[in-house]
């Protein structure tokens, strides 16, 4: 696509200006001119009212995409045990396929994990497509992309949903590069085109400021990754049916080219701030590591967990795995406190999907005061305190 | 040993503001920045050449030519020699079309034993590029890298999972996306700061340096492309609770006690 401005119709009247996520417009002699940062995207195309911005899409040949059927769901397991990401897919996938009027199947690679087949169809998949092998046990980038890539050849889904997690995110591009197709990252909504039944992929950009919606156009399968605890399960009813449908494995130790000598489990208990139903998160306001002692206090009190902002994980207060926002873990428990933190768009994309959110911050304007359900302004270290006594309070009565 | 360390100049995310009156980013005098996780990667390559001989480091960048600037500074912590791929024809480029356009310039660069990449870019998030240059690459890949140990050809990394690590071995030539666990980036030295912009050169390859096929470069050769972008809607605004003293605390929780949320 190239974006052409016709100076004769431009009335220099700015309102593509605000349209452009690339700041890519500017006004000279009283016209609309494009900089270096024009990408091409054509966002400005609908806001000039005067029919100034000229959009031009080239047409490609179009690949017959009707081939392409059905929603896939990678089927996350470690260790025989299932991840929470499989059945939250599902319950996504499991919506996006009703719309089309497709078969919904979970994509299941491990050793010896037939027994998992039904959980799956319980939670809303319709097939299970079962690849055992013993080379798949552990997961390993080649084995995994060669299996999975060579099913999608023979079988060809137009959507294939995969968890962002640290395996899926090694996975999804692998597989998305060797099919040469797209993969949109972090999807935080999926929706499908009334028209056109393509696939809609809304995400955070530029560090979850805006959101973008993404589209495959030209391309099958349409691939997203979706971050864990985005997505909600479907309550799952054991009198579901489906079928299992075991798939022949052809993978030879000569193909993987990785070898996994260890899988060690960290000896300090994991943060789990998914399935949290209270986090008590600290930021940049705490002032230093002991700061999180208070929130940590709170938490305790509340029956929560701790989380933080990224500046106090910048600043080494903290370890990464307490992170909430865009480059941390997406959570949406029923209390959220933010102690000390001033609301970076980065971080709101990480947590403003929870159902109460309190807030404590010295600074009046601060960003997080616009998500509060409540906020207080004041000293987080006089404030945290008193809290902590009103929740003993609240606890005795 | 030859490493191409993969760098991504970005706007510091953290130092976004909206402007409040019309919901749009302020994007004047937002700092730009090597990306955080291309620190941990360049640092991880300095730390082999610190401890073996004849490390040679090469930074590879696609970017508008501004980049030159990021690429400077990671010459003067002390990698070698730098590439600033630099052509209108890739901009707007996805995932898959920017793996394409890194992919031909690491071919034009010849042979090396590794390729760093951050795990992923603070202004996309997506973590892709990596290993789609890797699967173009037809090399073997490890993502999420913590620590790194070279014994001949053979490397062996730890992989960092949500709730711990794997510890992975491979052989050379291979390519691997590190994390900030990795290590703590040095600073430039002034001798280094010196050699960067009066020694070392920074070379500039066009689209056409690197021989590749314009319909799979750019917004062009995506096969995503942005529908639409919006401002997320701030949800409405809450209460603010007047004071900050017990009272305060006492009104909170009197209200959440209300709402049954306690």
């Amino acid at each position: 696509m190239s974006v052409k401005i016709l100076s004769d119709k431009c009335l220099g009247c700015k309102l593509c200006m605000k349209s452009c996520p690339f700041n890519a417009i500017e006004i000279k002699d009283g016209k609309a001119v494009l900089n270096d940062n024009c990408t091409g995207c054509g966002a400005c195309e609908t806001s000039c009212k005067f029919k100034a911005i000229e959009v031009e899409k080239v047409e490609k040949p179009v690949k017959d995409l009707s081939a392409y059927k059905g929603v896939w769901v990678f089927a996350e397991q470690r260790n025989g045990k299932l991840m929470g990401t499989a059945f939250e897919l599902l319950g996504e996938g499991r919506k996006l396929a009703d719309k089309l009027g497709v078969e919904l199947s979970a994509l299941l690679l491990g050793s010896n994990v037939a027994g998992l087949t039904d959980e799956l169809i319980h939670h809303g998949a319709d097939r299970v497509i079962l690849a055992d092998h013993p080379e798949l046990k552990l997961y390993t980038t080649d084995g995994y992309t060669k299996v999975i890539t060579e099913l999608v050849n023979s079988k060809k889904p137009e959507i294939i949903l995969i968890g962002a997690t640290n395996i899926g995110r090694d996975l999804g591009p692998r597989i998305a590069a060797r099919l040469d197709t797209g993969l949109t990252a972090d999807c935080t909504k999926l929706e499908i085109d009334d028209e056109q039944k393509i696939l809609l992929q809304t995400r955070p950009a530029f560090g979850g400021n805006i959101m973008a919606t993404i589209i495959t156009p030209k391309h099958r399968p349409q691939m997203s990754t979706v971050r864990p605890g985005v997505m909600k399960k479907m309550v799952p009813d054991s009198n579901r049916k489906g079928i299992v449908e075991k798939v022949e494995v052809k993978l030879e130790k000569k193909d993987i080219r990785t070898i996994v000598k260890e899988v060690v489990k960290s000896a300090k208990q994991a943060v789990n701030l998914i399935d949290a139903d209270i986090i008590v998160s600290g930021g940049r306001g705490l002032g230093g590591p002991d700061g999180f002692k208070l929130v940590e206090e709170l938490a305790k009190e509340l029956g929560g967990v701790v989380g933080s902002s990224r500046a106090a994980v910048d600043s080494g207060w903290i370890s990464q795995d307490h992170q909430v926002g865009q480059t941390g873990k997406t959570v949406r428990p029923k209390i959220y406190v933010a102690c000390g933190i001033s609301g970076a768009i980065q971080h709101l994309a990480g947590m403003q999907g929870s159902d109460c959110i309190i807030a404590v911050n010295k600074n009046p304007d601060a960003p997080i005061f616009d998500v509060a359900d409540y906020g207080i302004v004041g000293d987080l270290h006089k404030v945290i305190p008193m809290m902590v006594e009103e929740v003993k309070k609240v606890k005795e009565a | 040993m030859k490493i191409i360390v993969c760098i991504k100049q970005v706007p510091d995310t953290n130092e976004v503001k909206l402007d409040p009156k019309t919901g749009t980013l302020i994007r004047d005098g937002v700092p730009s920045i090597i990306n955080h996780d291309d620190m941990n990667a360049l640092e991880g390559a300095l730390e082999l050449k610190d401890r073996y001989k004849d490390v040679e480091i090469t930074l590879l960048t696609m970017g508008p030519p501004q980049a030159d600037v990021a690429l400077r500074e990671a010459l003067a912590m002390g990698a070698d020699r730098a590439i600033l791929v630099s052509d209108r024809a890739f901009a707007g480029a996805d995932t898959w079309a920017t793996s394409n356009t890194l992919t031909a310039a690491i071919k034009k660069i010849g042979s090396f034993d590794m390729i760093f990449c951050g795990r992923q870019a603070i202004d996309g998030d997506t973590a892709q590029v990596g290993p789609q240059v890797a699967e173009k690459l037809d090399l073997p890949q490890v993502t999420y890298v913590q620590k790194i140990e070279v014994t001949g050809d053979k490397v062996t990394v730890q992989r960092a999972l949500e709730d711990g690590y794997e510890v992975i071995e491979v052989k050379m030539p291979c390519v691997l996306t590190t994390i900030k666990e990795l290590n703590t980036p040095r600073y430039a030295s002034v001798k280094g700061i010196f050699e960067a912009y009066r020694e070392k050169t920074v070379e500039n390859w066009t689209a056409k340096d690197i021989e590749i096929d314009p319909e799979i470069i750019g917004l062009n050769g995506s096969p995503t492309n942005v529908r639409k972008t919006f401002t997320p809607e701030p949800k409405g605004k809450g209460t603010m609770l007047p004071g900050c003293d017990k009272d305060t605390v006492c009104d909170l929780f009197g209200r959440l006690k209300e709402k049954y949320i306690i």
